[in-house]
């Protein structure tokens, strides 16, 4: 079969070598202008199956606008932008990529240009096109802040790539259940392909309960992670471990639970930074002309129809003058925290009722948006138990005893647990907490030197106290002064149902900022970052490590109770 | 009980007693202390705060603390210690951020003396000061230590270690001023209590946060610090750089370590997660721990030596809500169950061994090795006068045995290798070549085989049977014996420990084949006894000088078959046990005569194989029968093997080449590439880059095939931006300009480009052997005088 024959090779795409990459282009774009004469208009199509002739022929081109848009090698991407105009040129529609830039949320323009990064960027870029062979639009976001991304990738290449206790196409398989978990398309549909093309069986795809029983039996413990992570004790670790045929062993189980939690925190990034479906992938791109209609199936899937919700909350309607006022305003609390801490000295008791209080009323904070949207797109397939999802953590008639950071912290504990069964992931897993916890730049708004780290350690506890861990040595009251409560409905729907969060809350918290910035292009006018969005993406990054630290946590804490 | 005597001594009369005992807690515990006196420790936690009396038999409960009905965070402590000079005096360190001072000659319940609310994260460790009563050190999260003085309500100072979490704080025993503290990005600082303002002296100790820190008691300048990175390390302060004088690697994190009191290199430690024994270690024998107490289930939190000058009990607490007294006696020893013995080779093929001297003296007595150039050198560890507690375990002593230079030799190899014809001639002359390269080298049973590979596999008829008939008769081996051939050119370098082990085991199936004259030849005491005086002679007769000496062998032996003699003999660096009865050994193997042979009990010492059926006559008549040339494949497969087995996997490997594919189906694939495999590495390790190319050529295995088809690219450096070359061309991408271009003409080089490792200028061979003919300076005028050679 000549069309076998002409069987498209990508891989030599992702080398560094221009010459290589240059040849393989020149093969693929060939390949396809072959087809492409093959299914022209006005020319039979041979003996061969046109519909599959095409079918093959528009992954292509849709691979190759992929490429045009998102190659951090300038050749790769002049190339295939040229191979693109010749197909079209043969009368063919080519595809077209739908949404605007990497994200729902920022603005195109705001967000890094392919071609533009500077060279640190773009090294980053190139590694990560080498090694994934794409460059998806979580990575155009992060790139905000290029130093948590290093490490963000270098944790991921090292999760799914290198030396680990599970197979590859586990792997992938884990990273599909956790991101179902949250409805997230994006990423599942991200995995999906990886999977396959790690030799993944495709019959697992269909479900979960057609993936082996091991895998299967992970899904417990998936969606309590996802959702209660409170609720893990040590007994679900030893169901999973107890010898049998389809048992786990601790080493496979720290992989896996570092799989599940880095992809339950990054759904929230996805969600958070309303990242959009990559060009390639099903709702990325198009073959309509422009103009017929403008939405995105992953808009529907997350609730989100374009449309201004009705309940907007109150933060939205802020008027621009009393916006600048508040930059100052949370300055200053910053400033009075500082300095009043010592003579205002709240009782014990008045701490400890703080904590509670915090805990209580985060309860309370919750998106006036409770519409169910039902997952779409056989996302569900890949978990069971849909009706199950984050329950307050402080919700009456379920007494779970707080968790006290001082006896089970990362540093001390979490670290060598996981460094000892997954040597090397503890230190990753380290400096990226690390990296993300103490990620400032000193500024906030027009401000400059500005010391961050009492907001971003508020928001940091705030999201722990979500989840119920309580550090002892911390003054919940700090939160309410820092954090208002369009931020904290913010924090809460990314951090436990992600799948909810909206374009509207993400505009509604420090919309101030945003405000107070617009007509300036050279002041940063940020709160923690000089960078236009960065600041948002900054929160997320904070909201993704903090939540993935405090899944780890319980679970890693189940572990050690098992272990002892 | 003489035990409880020696304690009373070194208490100067106030004995402790008491056994291994335990207590249940309410809680976990954090933190232990003990009272000056060593007869109350107090136990802090998140949920318990109390004292117990340790009494002879049990712990009873003093005191609780932990008054109140709501009780605060301000009891929840994560660190305890009680004054060594006044034993009313008690600070907690709380998880709020509180340290707290207790006073228990308070008349009310309650005994909380006074607050500290100055820090702004957790308290990880609170200190007294070990002279002066009322001063108080402090280490928190938010980075700073405060020092209190408890008369006043405020610090006195605070001092700002500028990086990160303080993990742990301790003052200097001996130095009135001077405290350490611990950082969580792993540095280790040490202050001056006068100067708040910076630190005197920091140095990173650890890799990742450093969990403790600990003043050796007697020693001034000695701190022992644990980490995350599983370490303990001993510094030595007393220099103008901290100097890491020992180091103890662990199986988990170190959560604690105090040293042993009266022991000068004794240091208990504890670990932070996974592990819950506690080890006390002899920092100088870093690999094993000297005791080990195992009662805990859960991690220990907290350890502490009962009494300042009792190096017997200790106490701990741990998170499986128990206080412990151990008791040294009661401590497992895993020296007891560890295997003290090391064997090492040396680059030059020296073996040193270390054994128990228990083991070696009682080896030794038997004193084989009088007069031998290889005498083992002992050493042997003395002692320590000071140290009272050694265990007699740690002498031990180490024997080195130097191998002999020339036979060592691998010459035979590297000529074997240059010479041999693997391919482009008929197979018949290959043998021939082949065999005659062998017998050059006076290797006869190669060339033996060599001779019958030929007849095998060649043409009939072509030989003589006479001219068989005399090679026969050279090489003494016949058939029907082949697996009892031996090679003496076994490559000692290389896997000559498994070698080792199996010439043991071989010699013992061979003994039993032997008549007992030959097995009492291994049996130095029995050596002279009846009939084993010619087989022995004749057996032993060749070794080489060294160990005739050792066994005062007759040298002048007068037996035939001199050319066995002169075969080369490949000596062995012997191992340690087996010693006793090497050369006898080694010899029953090296020599190409039998068991069968020797076993022929006789006098006839002469080794032509006038009894064994000989292999020619066999051969001859079966050609004659015109059996096809395969039915010999078996015979020459196991000679393969054989060669194999021995270590002359060379041989194995050429004749493999060399018979093709008349022989590769016999050999499986894996032992095929097995065996080319390490071929070629010894090839290259010899630097015969050629040959082992050759080799991999000629080779069918498709593994070793491609072996040089791979990694055949060159990466290049741009010599302006020090950048790798991405282009394939020859201009850099980033720099724009040419890389590599010549000195001389000012071209690029695309050929061998030679350059000067002074001034790196340099270009294309041709043209700087010429240029340094005539100058002596750079040819781009650099002004460097480069030299050529």
């Amino acid at each position: 079969m000549e069309e076998r024959e002409g069987e498209l090779r990508w891989d030599g795409l992702c080398s560094r070598d221009a010459a290589t990459r240059a040849a393989a282009l020149d093969n693929v774009g060939q390949a396809v202008l072959r087809r492409s004469q093959s299914v022209a208009p006005g020319r039979a199509a041979g003996g061969l199956p046109a519909a599959a002739v095409r079918d093959g022929l528009s992954e292509a081109l849709v691979r190759l606008l992929m490429l045009s848009k998102r190659c951090p090698f300038r050749d790769v991407r002049e190339k295939s932008e040229a191979i693109l105009s010749s197909v079209q040129e043969l009368g063919i529609r080519i595809p077209r990529p739908l949404g605007h830039g990497p994200s729902r949320f920022i603005p195109e323009k705001e967000t890094v240009q392919v071609g533009s990064e500077d060279a640190m960027m773009h090294a980053l870029f190139a590694d990560s096109f080498a090694t994934l062979g794409r460059l998806d639009n979580v990575t155009l976001v992060m790139v905000f802040h290029p130093q948590y991304l290093e490490s963000f990738l270098k944790t991921q290449h090292y999760l799914l790539q290198m030396d680990g206790p599970l197979p590859l196409h586990y792997r992938h398989y884990i990273g599909i259940m956790a991101a179902a978990r949250h409805q997230c398309s994006y990423l599942v549909n991200l995995h999906v392909n990886d999977f396959l093309h790690v030799g993944g069986d495709p019959k697992w795809l269909n479900g979960l309960e057609n993936a082996p029983q091991k895998l299967q039996n992970l899904g417990e413990l998936n969606k309590m992670l996802a959702h209660r992570p409170w609720l893990i004790t040590k007994e679900h670790i030893e169901q999973l471990l107890k010898t049998e045929e389809n048992s786990w062993s601790l080493a496979e189980l720290i992989h896996a639970v570092v799989l599940l939690t880095h992809y339950h925190s990054l759904a929230s990034f996805t969600f958070g930074c309303g990242i959009s479906p990559e060009i390639d992938c099903e709702g990325g791109h198009t073959f309509r002309p422009p103009s017929v209609s403008n939405y995105c199936l992953c808009d529907i899937t997350n609730g989100y129809h374009g449309v201004d919700d009705v309940h907007a909350s109150p933060a939205a309607s802020i008027p621009t003058t009393e916006s600048v006022c508040e930059v100052e305003a949370l300055m200053e609390k910053m400033k009075q925290l500082q300095e009043c801490r010592d003579e205002e000295e709240a009782s014990q008791e008045e701490m400890a009722t703080r904590f509670e209080r915090e805990k209580r009323e985060s309860m309370f904070v919750c998106s006036s948006e409770d519409e169910e949207s039902a997952p779409t797109r056989d996302v569900s397939r890949h978990f069971e138990d849909t009706s199950y999802g984050y329950k307050d953590f402080s919700r009456h008639g379920m007494h779970v005893p707080t968790f006290r950071a001082q006896d089970y912290s990362w540093e001390d504990h979490g670290y060598s647990l996981v460094n000892r069964l997954y040597p090397d992931v503890g230190q990753l897993l380290d400096e990226k907490f690390h990296i993300a916890y103490n990620l400032t730049y000193n500024t906030m708004a027009m401000h400059k030197d500005v010391d961050t780290s009492m907001l971003r350690r508020a928001i940091w506890n705030y999201i722990h106290c979500m989840f119920g861990i309580r550090y002892d040595d911390y003054d919940y009251g700090e939160i309410n002064q820092l954090l208002d409560r369009s931020f904290k409905v913010y924090i809460k729907t990314v951090v436990c149902t992600p799948e909810k969060t909206t374009k509207r809350m993400y505009d509604s918290f420090w919309r101030q900022f945003e405000h107070s910035e617009k007509g300036q292009t050279t002041l940063p006018p940020l709160p923690l970052l000089t960078t236009p969005s960065a600041p948002q993406v900054h929160v997320n990054l904070l909201l993704v490590e903090a939540r993935m630290q405090a899944e780890l946590l319980y679970a890693l804490r189940a572990i050690t109770r098992y272990m002892t | 009980m003489e035990k409880m005597a020696r304690v009373s001594t070194a208490l100067g009369g106030n004995t402790l007693t008491g056994r291994t005992m335990f207590c249940h807690l309410d809680a976990p515990a954090n933190a232990i202390s003990v009272c000056r006196d060593a007869a109350q420790v107090v136990v802090a936690g998140r949920n318990i705060f109390k004292i117990y009396s340790i009494e002879e038999e049990q712990f009873v409960e003093k005191l609780n603390l932990r008054v109140g009905r709501k009780p605060s965070l301000n009891f929840s402590c994560a660190d305890v210690v009680w004054h060594q000079m006044d034993e009313n005096l008690l600070a907690t360190a709380a998880t709020n951020g509180v340290v707290v001072t207790w006073n228990l000659g308070k008349p009310s319940r309650n005994k909380q003396d006074q607050l500290f609310t100055e820090h702004k994260r957790t308290v990880n460790k609170v200190c007294f000061h070990p002279t002066e009563v009322y001063m108080l050190l402090s280490g928190s999260q938010d980075g700073y230590m405060k020092c209190f003085d408890l008369r006043k309500k405020d610090s006195v100072s605070t001092f700002s270690g500028q990086s990160e979490s303080v993990r742990d704080v301790q003052f200097s025993i001996r130095d009135y001023f001077t405290f350490a503290a611990t950082f969580e990005n792993g540095n280790v600082q040490l202050w001056d209590i006068r100067r708040p303002d910076r630190y005197e002296r920091m140095f990173t100790a650890h890799n990742g946060p450093v969990f403790c820190c600990d003043w050796h008691p007697e020693d001034r300048g000695w701190l022992a610090t644990g980490g995350r990175d599983k370490m303990v390390k001993v510094w030595d302060m007393n220099t103008t750089r901290a100097k890491e004088i020992y180091c103890v690697q662990t199986i988990a994190s170190v959560a604690r370590v105090k040293w042993r009191p009266e022991c000068k290199h004794h240091i208990a430690t504890c670990s932070m997660m996974v592990d819950h024994n506690i080890y006390v270690w002899d920092v100088r024998r870093p690999f094993i721990p000297s005791a080990m107490f195992e009662e805990h289930k859960d991690v220990t939190t907290g350890i502490v030596w009962r009494h300042l000058h009792d190096p017997y009990f200790l106490l701990s607490g741990s998170k499986d809500s128990t206080l412990y007294q151990h008791i040294f006696k009661d401590a497992s020893q895993p020296i007891d169950r560890a295997n003290p013995e090391g064997l090492c080779y040396s680059l030059y093929g020296d073996l040193a061994f270390a054994a128990k001297e228990s083991l070696i003296s009682s080896d030794s007595n038997r004193k084989p090795y009088i007069g031998d150039r290889r005498h083992p050198i002992f050493f042997k560890r003395k002692l320590d006068p000071t140290e009272q507690f050694e265990y007699i375990s740690s002498s031990s002593a180490l024997s080195v045995f130097e191998t002999d230079v020339e036979s060592g030799s691998m010459d035979w190899f590297v000529h074997t290798a240059k010479q041999y014809a693997l391919a482009g001639r008929p197979l018949a002359e290959l043998c021939d070549h082949n065999a005659k390269v062998a017998k050059g080298l006076d290797r006869n049973q190669v060339a033996q085989t060599w001779t019958m590979l030929r007849i095998i596999y060649s043409s009939l008829g072509t030989m003589s049977s006479t001219n068989l008939n005399h090679s026969m008769g050279k090489g003494s081996t016949t058939l029907p014996l082949m697996n009892s051939f031996n090679l003496k050119d076994i490559p000692s370098g290389l896997g000559s420990e498994s070698r080792l082990d199996r010439s043991k085991g071989e010699s013992r199936t061979e003994n039993i084949l032997m008549d007992s004259s030959s097995t009492l030849i291994n049996n130095e005491d029995n050596e002279e006894t009846e009939g084993s005086d010619v087989p022995a002679d004749y057996l032993l007769g060749d070794v080489e000088a060294d160990e005739d000496d050792l066994y005062m062998m007759d040298h002048e032996n007068p037996h035939a078959e001199e050319q066995e003699y002169s075969l080369p003999q490949e000596a062995f660096p012997l191992r340690h046990e087996i010693v006793d009865n090497p050369s006898a050994l080694d010899h029953l193997q090296d020599k190409a005569d039998s068991p069968h042979v020797s076993g022929n009990e006789a006098e006839t010492v002469s080794l032509t194989p006038v009894e064994s059926f000989s292999l020619i006559s066999i051969s001859h008549s079966l050609y004659e029968n015109r059996l096809p040339s395969d039915f010999f494949n078996p015979i020459v497969r196991d000679t393969l093997l054989f060669y194999a087995e021995q270590g002359d996997v060379q041989t194995a490997v050429s004749v493999l080449i060399v018979l093709g594919d008349r022989i590769r189906k016999e050999i499986d694939e894996q032992t095929q590439e097995h065996w080319y495999t390490s071929y070629i590495d010894l090839l290259q390790r010899f630097q015969l880059w050629n040959i082992s190319n050759e080799v991999i050529k000629l080779s069918t295995c498709r593994a070793i095939n491609c072996l040089n088809q791979a990694s055949t690219t060159l990466h290049i450096n741009c010599s302006n931006c020090k950048r790798p070359m991405s282009n394939r061309g020859w201009i850099c991408d980033r720099c724009r300009q040419c890389a590599s271009m010549c000195a001389v003409c000012h071209h690029v080089v695309k050929g061998l480009f030679v350059w000067c490792q002074g001034c790196s200028h340099g270009g294309h061979l041709q043209h700087i052997m010429k240029w340094l003919e005539t100058s002596s300076h750079c040819p781009a005028g650099c002004g460097h005088l480069c030299e050529y050679t």
